[in-house]
């Protein structure tokens, strides 16, 4: 009987996009093992070259090359029987670096099939930002630091296998365990991998989520235009300038926050996000000057608030300020919202603080990052963490 | 710029000096006319006339002009291009592979809408470095939204500059349009040319208005994003909705530029040259119309009845009309001063173009045979027409002939 199975990689761009691809790969040459046709690809339109922004690699694999034509006759899946995010900051949604609004991770996931997350958290916490939706699916995670590496390195910690194993346990039907195996011996020639493909297999398991349970936010989307409606000589409207806005408690208006554009959020190219405590800025500007993506509205006090809907975490903000502390650059998983520091601070400075202080312990150390991103030496500080889950699990 | 003399027509309120200028001079003098706000130049020849007598006109105070000589041809219609979606008037040009070097910035420019008008200098392509004629340069941007005409004499060349600034800078069209002038034939020899008065100009061309697409602080846009394939899809279409109306607002300027300056050009498309009764005809674009028109009045006095149908416009392409026009011929022979290496039946760019409008416009379908030659600027002459058009009664008469022959060519 002809059978069509698909598996799409949700990544980071630049940082994993070529993790993602080895995953697909492997996916391909495993299910190849058992006499499998199979293609990998990666969405065109997104953009693995671009730092930190959501790309999707697809593997599809089929019992014959008909059905595998059939499979590659649309651009990619719009079906997916297993849908891995390597960063769990993804959870979030992704949108492609064209705009088209965001979408969940789970959103392809065929009813009933499986969603695996590398991550260090469990499965509540990720359903606070993974979207709700009507059909049921599973969840399972792996247990993890997200694996990021650059342009031109491959960061060799095992996710890749890890993963092939997971998915022999998740979906049976594309491949087992033993092809897997097979696979990593014969082209990835490591006992220790294949190891790292078994215990990834056995400790795997996934937990049911149900019609409706997960992140009940309201999903930002917009219709595309067609061509008569299209502003004609591929012009853009500009924004309006902008304008003073209203302090949460007294309510009178003061600062100045950019008109932004209506289609163009950054939400899920996060990685990181700068939290701002408002009580020791000392109002020098150097975040707001230097913000590449001018996302920082000057409240009505004369502080900086990094406004989320702008901001694509590159963390300069945090490089450039003096303050020590002021602005720390923290993962994004650590929160469930969009909403503004400087009105939390508002309304409550004293619990703002304390939470902020909570928050900045998570931060990672900033002397030797740059730009927000990951660091020389960062491997090697993780390899013990790495070691204890290898070992744990 | 010699004035030789000055006629006015009070009836008619027609004012004109007649000069004797080369056909660049008659572009730069339309330049002046039509009050170009900034010009680009960078020397090669043929096109490097037109700069020339610019850079006159500015120094001697005729005209008022942001006159800038670029480091290339890239930056030349790059600036120009920027200055145009600043709403500036513009005029630029190049030849040959000047014009090639300019490639990006002409592929980009239709998209954005940009209605710069250019002379191109015909000029073949390097290899061999060649200073002669040849049409492939310009016909190289002949799919990518640019407005292309072909003139034959320095009157034409003015009067189509006008006509050029009207129909590019219409709302409705907005995209860039390149006059080709046949290297040295046109753009280096002198004839009397007659220059209609300023005033007469203003009236027959408005001020240049892009509208909401004016990049300027007053309304702030936002131009040539990057985007993917949700977008350039319907961008295309665009482009091609301005290709859906462009013949009949190059008609309606034609009436109003023979309303204006009382000079008639017919069929803005196509000139026809005494094909009312005639059997065959010959076709081509630019300057060999001299020789073709003198061979067909010597191949008439013995009886041969040939006509001559002159392309002025190749894009956009009247294909319907000229399928009806050569619908009524036994035989058609094209003449391409251009090369179109690989294509169907190894022909020239205008023979295909010509073919394709025939199958779908024509009931007839008399054969069209294509004639390779005067290529990097070798003469077209009145004997090699004589045999063109000997083969091509040949074909009307049921002989078969090869669909492609090179003429002028050492065996």
């Amino acid at each position: 009987m002809a059978q069509l199975l698909a598996v799409e990689i949700i990544y980071r761009g630049v940082f994993q996009k070529t993790l993602a691809k080895n995953i697909t790969r492997g996916i391909v040459l495993a299910a190849h093992n058992e006499g499998k046709l199979g293609i990998s690809f990666g969405r065109y339109g997104d953009a693995p070259e671009r730092n930190g922004i959501p790309g999707k690699s697809f593997a599809i694999v089929a019992s014959d090359e008909q059905t595998l034509e059939a499979g590659m006759a649309q651009y990619e899946p719009k079906q997916v029987d297993v849908t891995v995010v390597l960063d769990d900051t993804l959870c979030k949604g992704t949108e492609s670096w064209a705009w088209y609004g965001l979408r969940p991770v789970n959103s392809a996931l065929k009813p009933g099939r499986t969603l695996i997350v590398i991550s260090l958290q469990d499965a509540p916490t990720l359903l606070k930002n993974i979207h709700r939706r009507e059909q049921p699916y599973k969840l399972g995670i792996v247990k993890g630091i997200a694996s990021f590496s650059g342009m031109w390195v491959f960061k060799d910690d095992h996710t890749d296998v890890r993963v092939l194993g997971t998915i022999a346990k998740a979906l049976p039907e594309l491949f087992g365990l033993a092809s897997v195996e097979k696979f990593i011996n014969e082209k990835l020639k490591s006992s220790l991998k294949v190891t790292s493909a078994r215990t990834a297999f056995e400790r795997f398991s996934a937990v049911d989520v149900k019609p409706g349970q997960g992140n009940p936010e309201e999903l930002f989307k917009f219709d595309l235009p067609g061509w008569g409606a299209m502003r004609s000589g591929v012009s853009i409207k500009g924004q309006p300038q902008g304008g003073p806005y209203a302090d949460p408690v007294t309510k009178e208006l003061g600062g100045f926050r950019p008109a932004r554009n209506e289609l163009f959020k950054k939400y899920s190219t996060r990685i990181m996000r700068p939290v701002v405590n408002f009580a020791t800025c000392t109002k020098c500007t150097l975040c707001w000057l230097n913000c590449p993506d001018a996302s920082f509205d000057v409240t009505p006090d004369g502080t900086y608030d990094a406004n989320l809907e702008a901001c694509c975490g590159c963390g300069i903000c945090e490089a450039v300020c003096p303050v020590k502390d002021c602005i720390r650059m923290v993962n994004e998983s650590e929160f469930h919202d969009n909403n503004s520091q400087w009105v939390e601070f508002k309304k409550d400075k004293g619990a703002y603080l304390k939470s902020l202080e909570a928050t900045i312990q998570k931060a990672e150390p900033i002397e030797k990052r740059t730009h927000g991103f990951r660091y020389r030496g960062q491997y090697q500080e993780q390899v013990p963490a790495a070691l204890e889950i290898a070992n744990k699990g | 710029m010699a004035t030789l003399t000055q006629s006015v027509d009070e009836k008619k309120k027609i004012y004109e000096q007649e000069a004797l200028i080369t056909g660049a001079e008659a572009i730069a003098i339309a330049c002046k006319l039509a009050n170009v706000d900034v010009v680009t130049a960078y020397p090669i020849r043929p096109y490097d006339t037109v700069m020339q007598y610019i850079s006159q006109l500015v120094a001697d105070g005729e005209m008022d002009c942001e006159f800038i000589v670029a480091e290339g041809e890239h930056s030349q219609f790059e600036i120009v291009k920027h200055a145009s979606a600043c709403g500036a008037r513009v005029f630029c040009g190049s030849s040959g592979v000047g014009w090639m070097y300019a490639m990006e910035a002409l592929t980009v420019s239709p998209a954005l809408r940009i209605p710069m008008v250019c002379m191109v200098g015909n000029r073949a392509l390097d290899d061999p470095g060649a200073f002669g004629v040849e049409h492939n340069d310009a016909l190289a941007v002949r799919d990518l939204g640019w407005l292309l005409t072909w003139v034959d004499s320095a009157q034409e060349a003015l009067d189509t500059a006008l006509i050029a600034y009207r129909v590019a800078e219409d709302r409705r069209i907005l995209v860039p349009l390149a006059i080709s002038c046949d290297g040295a034939f046109l753009t280096h020899s002198q004839a009397l040319v007659k220059i209609p008065a300023a005033e007469q100009v203003k009236k027959f061309l408005p001020r240049y208005d892009r509208g909401d697409l004016l990049l300027h602080p007053d309304n702030v846009i936002s131009v040539a994003p990057q985007a993917n394939e949700d977008w350039v899809m319907e961008v295309r279409r665009q482009n091609y909705a301005v290709t859906e109306i462009t013949c009949d607002v190059i008609r309606e300027v034609y009436a109003d530029f023979e309303r204006t300056f009382g000079r008639k050009y017919g069929n803005p498309f196509f000139e026809e040259y005494m094909t009312e009764d005639a059997e065959v005809v010959l076709l081509g674009m630019g300057t060999l119309s001299t020789p073709v028109k003198v061979a067909i009045r010597k191949l008439r006095e013995e009886g041969k009845k040939v006509g001559f149908v002159r392309l002025r416009w190749f894009r956009p392409f009247a294909g319907p009309e000229l399928a009806k026009c050569l619908e009524r011929f036994k035989a058609v022979g094209v003449i391409d001063r251009d090369f179109s290496f690989g294509s169907p039946n190894l022909s020239g760019v205008v023979a295909t173009e010509v073919r394709s409008a025939m199958y779908t416009g024509s009931s007839t379908r008399p054969p069209v045979l294509c004639f390779i030659g005067g290529l990097g600027g070798r003469e077209v002459t009145v004997p090699d027409v004589e045999k063109m058009t000997d083969i091509v009664f040949q074909a009307a008469q049921g002989k078969a002939q090869p669909l492609t022959q090179w003429i002028g060519l050492r065996g």
